[in-house]
């Protein structure tokens, strides 16, 4: 961090402390601000919450498949339609194993690895989704903010894409770059491709436009004007002195980029026109499972409860960044 | 802004008749006046703009269209000899390259369909049997079939942001006044989980529990059930309040947050403590003063959202197997039934302008201090 806004560094210097005690006359060694980010990110429960479910879920679906290195796509149609291991205790006589905890679907396979499967992808989806649209937001912010000569050409281009109708854009693009995309890159790595692209150009523009506005205030700033007259280069204006400054509502837009994400892919698979069904999403499984829900609704439950449990946590991380990050609220 | 002007719009905030303010009367009079002026010409200004906007839009989608691997010819038989085969390609309109077919379809759209349309309404013949956007699978008119759905979709997205409002607005009203207490919290919590929870989990959960489990409710919505009694009404109040619901709970979320927010903007002004002490009621103060300037910012989230929730019946018509335009939509694109796919999308984007456009001059016509010079 070079330069942050002057209240920002005044709570670095001094510790928040009680405001009636005399000031302390030896200043404290200057703490990092993302510390005092991190003290204040802790006092809100949901975030913690979310942090603390957002990786467990993120560990389950990595490290899971290591201790449970069952193969999500294995037949085994003796050991159709296991219902949960919870089951057994309401309905002995329910079709119950260990070797199946969370039980297996019409075709054996089991739920438990489909989930984690399952969740490596959607999670893979919604991180790299939200990476390009982060990167695609930021660049077109802060050119627009910068260079006043692209400012109305871009703001009008994004204006223009947010009036497009895009889910319907997304389910057309989706049928049309599916067949190519598959024959250039293979079956999973060209839905991959698609999706992630899909979700990314059409979901970048909240964050242009929030970038764009603080770039142009941040512009008005002594600092920037100082920067200037030693003659930086807009390059390094940018790189320096812009980009840490707007650091904070990029990583809020990225949660909620992140949140969208997992959804759309979700809905995408929902609707049918997502990843091919032998790989396993959350949305794929649950669209899979909907037809059988009356005699298995744990099938539809679990994937369900995945993506929403996920998507809250991430909704309630972005909630506690943003108090977190917005020096106003800080130390209160 | 001249002083006057200020404190005209200070009076016109807060409804209180400030003393002394009367030989500024005609002032202010002329000032509306001019003020409604402006507005006109920026409207006219907007909707033009908004022209090239569309214009812009449509060949997007077209050219998106245009790219499209499917055959419309593919579900013939095969039987067809080649020749016959082109011939009906060239029937469908697909033998000229898309610089042709392009101000084609704009003519059919925006001067052919309003034409047949005024012909029904008045029996005139304007459009005098020109060739109106035809449907690849049904062969019919992409406007009649249009028509058929758009009640289904109307009733079930009309109705559900209807609902999802009027629930959001108390609830961040009361929220925002007793901010932090308990009704806050659990209000904050269920707006929270009405962004996270999907609409294709929230219904698919509703259906395993009030169908499958209490059998209280329909889980597919009926269309072609007429209502003509009580008993008939019931069943279609029935079947109608789990795609309501799941619906409304994503309006609810999204309004709530902002009713709440820009409560609690207000709430903090000083124009408050003026009013409480001026020994106003406290209902006086937070259903007049507050309430009224915090609706100006979610007037307009309320327009803005209106698209949205178009888009987003297309997951919760099919999940309840409404035979609305989402599903119409869906199997058109399965289809690759380009005129319709076209027209629905472009019709979805007509509407996201024109929200935009009508979100823009609420606020003006609500906000006094905004100006359009």
């Amino acid at each position: 961090m070079t330069d942050r806004a002057p209240q920002a560094s005044a709570d670095n210097l001094l510790p928040s402390g009680d405001p009636v005690a005399p000031p302390k006359l030896k200043v404290d060694k200057p703490r990092n601000q993302w510390l005092d980010v991190w003290d204040q990110f802790k006092t809100h429960k949901g975030a913690v919450f979310g942090l603390v479910f957002l990786t467990f879920i993120t560990l389950f679906v990595t490290v899971g498949p290591l201790i449970w290195d069952v193969d999500p796509g294995k037949l085994d149609i003796r050991n159709k339609d296991v219902r949960p291991i919870y089951m057994g205790l309401f309905d002995s006589s329910a079709k119950v194993s260990w070797g199946n905890p969370m039980g297996t679907d019409n075709l054996g396979r089991d739920i438990m690895a489909n989930i984690m499967q399952g969740g490596r992808i959607s999670l893979a989806v919604g991180w790299t989704a939200m990476v390009l649209a982060l990167l695609l937001g930021t660049t077109i912010g802060v050119l627009a903010g910068y260079f006043r000569r692209l400012d109305g050409l871009l703001m009008r281009f994004t204006d223009l894409v947010l009036a497009l109708p895009l889910l319907p854009l997304l389910l057309v693009m989706m049928l049309l770059f599916r067949d190519p995309l598959r024959a250039a890159f293979g079956p999973e790595n060209g839905i991959f491709i698609l999706i992630v692209t899909g979700i990314g150009i059409t979901s970048w523009m909240q964050t242009a436009r929030i970038v764009r506005g603080d770039v142009i205030a941040l512009k008005e700033r002594e600092f920037v004007l100082a920067a200037r007259s030693i003659g930086t280069p807009a390059r390094r204006m940018i790189t320096r002195h812009l980009l840490p400054n707007v650091l904070s509502p990029i990583m809020v837009s990225a949660t909620l980029g992140l949140a969208t994400a997992i959804i759309t892919e979700s809905a995408l698979s929902f609707l049918g026109l997502g990843f091919p069904s032998d790989f396993p999403t959350w949305g794929k499984i649950l669209f899979d499972s909907v037809d059988r829900m009356t005699a298995f609704p744990e099938r539809v439950i679990w994937p369900g409860l995945a993506i929403s449990l996920t998507v809250l946590s991430v909704n309630y991380i972005g909630d506690g960044l943003r108090d977190a990050l917005d020096p106003r609220i800080r130390g209160l | 802004m001249s002083p006057i002007g200020i404190a005209s719009a200070i009076t016109a905030k807060q409804e209180t008749p400030v003393p002394g303010i009367a030989p500024g009367r005609a002032l202010f009079n002329r000032k509306a006046i001019n003020q409604g002026v402006a507005m006109l010409t920026y409207t006219l200004r907007r909707l033009l703009v908004s022209i090239p906007t569309l214009l812009f839009i449509a060949f997007v989608i077209f050219m998106l269209l245009e790219l499209a691997p499917g055959d419309p010819m593919a579900s013939m038989p095969l039987t067809i000899p080649p020749d016959v085969r082109q011939q009906m390609r060239e029937a469908l309109g697909l033998g000229e390259p898309w610089y042709i077919r392009f101000p084609l379809w704009l003519n059919q759209f925006f001067i052919v369909e309003p034409q047949y349309w005024i012909d029904n309404a008045f029996g005139t013949n304007f459009a005098d049997g020109a060739q109106r956007i035809i449907s690849f699978q049904s062969r019919s008119p992409v406007f009649d079939t249009i028509a058929e759905r758009l009640p289904q979709t109307l009733w079930v997205v009309g109705m559900s942001y209807v609902v999802g409002v009027l629930i959001a607005l108390p609830i961040g009203i009361i929220s925002a006044y007793r901010q932090y207490s308990v009704f806050d919290q659990a209000g904050t919590f269920i707006s929270m989980i009405g962004f996270s929870v999907p609409p294709f989990f929230s219904g698919v959960l509703l259906i395993v529990i009030f169908s499958v489990q209490l059998k209280w409710l329909p889980s597919i919505y009926d269309t072609t059930h007429v209502v003509e009694d009580w008993a008939s009404f019931k069943i279609q109040l029935q079947q109608m309040v789990m795609p309501v619901m799941v619906l409304a709970l994503q309006t609810t979320a999204q309004v709530s947050r902002y009713m709440r927010a820009s409560m609690l903007d207000n709430l903090g002004q000083d124009y408050v403590r003026t009013a409480r002490a001026k020994g106003m009621s406290e209902s006086v103060v937070v259903l007049k003063h507050v309430l009224r300037n915090s609706m100006i910012p979610v007037v307009t989230v309320i327009a803005l959202g209106i698209p949205s929730i178009f888009g987003g019946a297309i997951i919760t018509e099919q999940i309840f197997k409404v035979n609305g335009l989402g599903q119409l939509l869906i199997i058109a694109l399965q289809g690759s039934d380009i005129p319709m796919v076209m027209t629905i999308t472009f019709l979805l984007a007509i509407l996201i302008v024109l929200m935009n456009l009508i979100a823009d001059i609420l606020y003006g016509i609500l906000d006094p201090r905004i100006r359009y010079d």
